[in-house]
């Protein structure tokens, strides 16, 4: 089975401080990390499980993004990713969801797959809109939270499960070829070996620009997007907590009396 | 103004609140409200959505007995095309973000996921939702449509009392050939582990500020001074670190103990669904922006490392005293 998988390098924002720059329209990624989007890391770890469990097949990697993303791809071609391209031009550049997943279908259908595996959401924008939105323009069944697949039939026909609310699981059967959104924790996602770091250094990244795909400016990137980012602002919040002053001695002693005082303690 | 359509969303003989919750914040919009309920035998939901609608599109058909989104999105489009509502609104919810997004393909339509709130300008949505996981509002306008369609977050709106009485409309099953392509199978239940977390006084939420494995002792000694029990944040589970059965928030457990002490956990919206309802929060994370503080009752912003052997020392000394 041919496999694809899609991939995006977002900013590590889960335990950083989040800066609104200038513009109002971005924030301030001089000081932050990158790498891997989380779902996406283990859903290049179930491409690559399936081929390994079927013994044949290849994992093609997809990106949009600038050079910064080579590190990305290469990681994944790293851990057994066959091939990789990358999508590149300002036209891709601040785009909602569905112009994304336009410009990720124009590069996809051109190539042979049974599956393409994206994340379920993205950790920057939280739009979950490419699984569902790239399978509707590819043709294909789609579904996404997936957080089991088994393959009944190679090339024909998956068993998966999307992870419903509580926990609860919906199992559905779904003809092949299919795009599947995948969720954390559907997997154990590997650490590149050195020998495949190694490999995956001398692979070529096929770069692509919208017209290398036939796609038209207008169509994707901000220019085909619906949602118009007008600006970011801090969040509303309700009553904020009552922060505890000091250092972690006094800080511990503080809380301690309060949960004392509350008879939590 | 062109109507709202409302999609219901039920799973196992229950409605989600965030369908009641769509109908009360869409009546405030303006326009004609209608809710599209697709299922098999639901007439107590037909009947629960009039109180809120001007008007109930009710499509009565064993095809919809579980959600399939093959059914579904058929099914929708077509009633859409057939009424030509100017804006839908679908639960953000692995449901909603199944379907939305390939019905506004097929359509044509403008979408945007998961919005937290919204403003009309005319027909025109002005929606707003998060990044970053929260720690950020976006405020977004959108293109000129024939049609919008909005994922919703739960608690965007709120429920209201029933004050309509809308007109039910029983509707012929749109969707006439055999589905192909994708097809229910079964639910399965959540793994039951030894402890119920749902059932505890006081709970020790451990986050991704935990960092690894062997740094679990620091959050399992303070739950054990506490005599609390154990609970996690998504990335914890999904790292092993704790099992699933421990996990609080959208796609694990809804807690309210008497005490939730939330340690490394920035406090996104999935996560905090399911523990804003505890009695005291309290909060202990090195990012004075992180959402938990909205929502805590008492925060120490400091490196957990430092704080957390400190407070169990302090807390032993006291249960001692």
């Amino acid at each position: 089975m041919n496999m694809v998988v899609c991939v995006k390098r977002v900013p590590d924002t889960a335990e950083s401080e989040v800066h609104i720059d200038a513009s109002g329209k971005d924030i301030d990624k001089s000081r932050l990390s990158f790498g891997i989007n989380e779902c996406d890391n283990y859903a290049v770890e179930e491409a690559i499980q399936i081929k390994e469990r079927l013994g044949e097949g290849t994992v093609t990697v997809v990106s949009l993004g600038d050079k910064d993303s080579d590190e990305v791809i290469r990681m994944a071609l790293a851990k057994g990713g066959d091939e990789a391209m990358r999508l590149e031009d300002d036209a891709f550049k601040g785009g909602d969801g569905l112009a994304t997943a336009k410009a990720l279908a124009a590069a996809i259908k051109g190539l042979e797959y049974d599956i393409v595996f994206t994340g379920a959401l993205a950790d920057d924008d939280g739009y979950a809109v490419v699984p569902a939105a790239l399978g509707e323009l590819l043709g294909v069944p789609h579904a996404t939270y997936v957080k089991k697949v088994e393959i009944l039939e190679p090339g024909k026909r998956a068993k998966v499960g999307r992870e419903l609310e509580g926990g609860l699981m919906e199992f559905l059967e779904i003809d092949l070829p299919c795009v599947l959104g995948i969720q954390t924790g559907i997997n154990e996602p590997r650490y590149a070996s050195f020998k495949g770091i190694k490999q995956a250094a001398k692979k070529e990244i096929a770069v692509k620009s919208a017209a290398d795909l036939g796609l038209n400016a207008s169509e994707v990137g901000e220019a085909g997007s619906w949602a118009v980012l007008e600006k970011f602002t801090p969040p509303v919040v309700g009553e904020m907590a009552e922060i505890l002053e000091g250092e972690p001695e006094e800080t511990a002693a503080k809380l301690a009396a309060i949960l004392k005082e509350k008879g939590l303690v | 103004m062109k109507d709202i359509f409302v999609l219901i969303e039920h799973r196992r003989g229950e409605m989600r609140d965030v369908s009641v919750e769509m109908l009360c914040g869409a009546a405030k919009l303006g326009g004609t409200v209608v809710a599209v309920l697709l299922g098999k035998d639901v007439d107590a939901f037909a009947e629960k959505a009039a109180g809120y609608a001007d008007k109930v599109l009710y499509v009565n058909d064993p095809l919809f007995e579980n959600y399939n989104s093959e059914a579904y999105q058929k099914a929708l489009s077509a009633l859409i095309k057939e009424h030509g509502p100017g804006l839908v609104l679908i639960g953000n919810t692995a449901q909603g973000v199944d379907l939305a997004p390939a019905l506004a393909v097929e359509l044509g339509a403008s979408l945007l996921t998961d919005i937290t709130a919204l403003e009309m300008d005319g027909d025109k949505p002005k929606p707003t939702r998060t990044f970053y996981g929260g720690k950020l509002d976006a405020h977004f306008t959108m293109k000129d449509a024939d049609l919008y369609i909005l994922t919703v977050r739960e608690a965007t709106f709120t429920a209201e009392d029933p004050s309509k009485t809308g007109e039910i409309v029983k509707v012929d099953n749109p969707v006439t050939e055999d589905l192909s392509y994708r097809k229910f199978v079964e639910y399965v239940e959540p793994e039951v582990g030894e402890v119920d977390i749902t059932q505890s006084t006081l709970l020790v939420g451990v986050g991704r500020g935990i960092r690894e494995d062997k740094n679990m002792p620091v959050v399992e000694e303070l739950a054990q001074a506490l005599g609390a029990d154990l609970a996690a944040s998504r990335a914890v589970v999904d790292a092993g670190w704790l099992p699933s059965d421990r996990q609080v928030g959208i796609s694990g457990k809804t807690v309210k103990p008497k005490l939730y002490l939330a340690v490394g956990i920035s406090g996104a919206f999935q996560h905090v669904t399911g523990m804003k309802g505890s009695e005291v929060i309290v909060a202990i994370n090195k990012d004075p922006d992180a959402p938990i503080f909205g929502i805590a009752d008492y925060g120490i912003v400091d490196d957990l490392f430092k704080v957390v052997p400190k407070l169990t020392e302090k807390i032993k000394e006291l249960k001692g005293a």
